[in-house]
């Protein structure tokens, strides 16, 4: 299946876009995810700890399974106000 | 969610009625210094905030709706300003109205405390030795 992947601040800098189309096998978890980044992006791995995902615009669990077609962004520590 | 100077005024009219004896005004304002990783100050000339813009508005949302159920009689309301800002500029409005003081003081810090932790919003700091993101500490010797 094929999900939205969407990256900001620090970690897109790292991934070197915005957003990327990436393909995760049928049930993968919020935390299957990052692993598959994190595998990909060595600089994004040395963050691993810090990083939140957020699935179609609200927090996600780790556990939370993405569906097909989503929009599944990495949150880096957020820094508002 | 805004891309201009905060109007504060505005922000405050969306909570005010006739039955608030009280309204809370939190401003956010960038200052000229920030805490290194050692925990010297430096100096700060320009921020730049970005945000996922669909999922920070629908957290905020999610922010007031959870502390108006949790405070009854607390009306809440926030404008925060993305974009390149310069040190006096206001960041944020966090404003709360309530039948008296006591709630509208809780409810507005609880506001910002909650936006500060959740909101999808980031800020890169320019100072004299580059820029880097707030909170991502390894990018100020990566670059």
């Amino acid at each position: 299946m094929r999900v939205r992947a969407l990256f900001f601040a620090g970690a897109r800098e790292i991934v070197g876009a915005a957003e990327l189309t990436v393909d995760l096998a049928e049930g993968c978890t919020a935390r299957g995810f990052v692993d598959a980044l994190c595998a990909q992006y060595a600089a994004l791995d040395a963050h691993r700890s810090s990083l939140r995902v957020a699935i179609d615009g609200a927090y996600a669990g780790w556990d939370d399974v993405i569906a097909d077609g989503a929009e599944v962004a990495v949150i880096p520590p957020v820094a508002g106000g | 969610l805004v891309e201009s100077p905060i109007d504060v005024a505005a922000t405050m009219a969306l909570v005010a009625r006739a039955d608030a004896g009280a309204i809370d005004l939190f401003l956010g304002v960038v200052r000229d210094h920030a805490p290194d990783a050692e925990g010297r100050t430096w100096p700060v000339t320009l921020l730049e905030y970005e945000a996922y813009r669909p999922m920070a508005i629908a957290e905020m949302s999610r922010i007031v709706a959870e502390i108006e159920a949790a405070i009854p009689g607390v009306k809440l309301a926030v404008t925060h300003r993305v974009g390149a800002l310069k040190v006096g500029d206001a960041a944020v409005a966090c404003v709360a109205s309530a039948p008296h003081r006591g709630e509208a003081f809780v409810a507005c810090r609880r506001l910002i405390d909650e936006i500060k932790a959740r909101v999808p919003i980031w800020k890169r700091e320019h100072g004299p030795d580059g820029a880097y993101w707030v909170g991502w500490h390894d990018a100020r010797c990566g670059h």
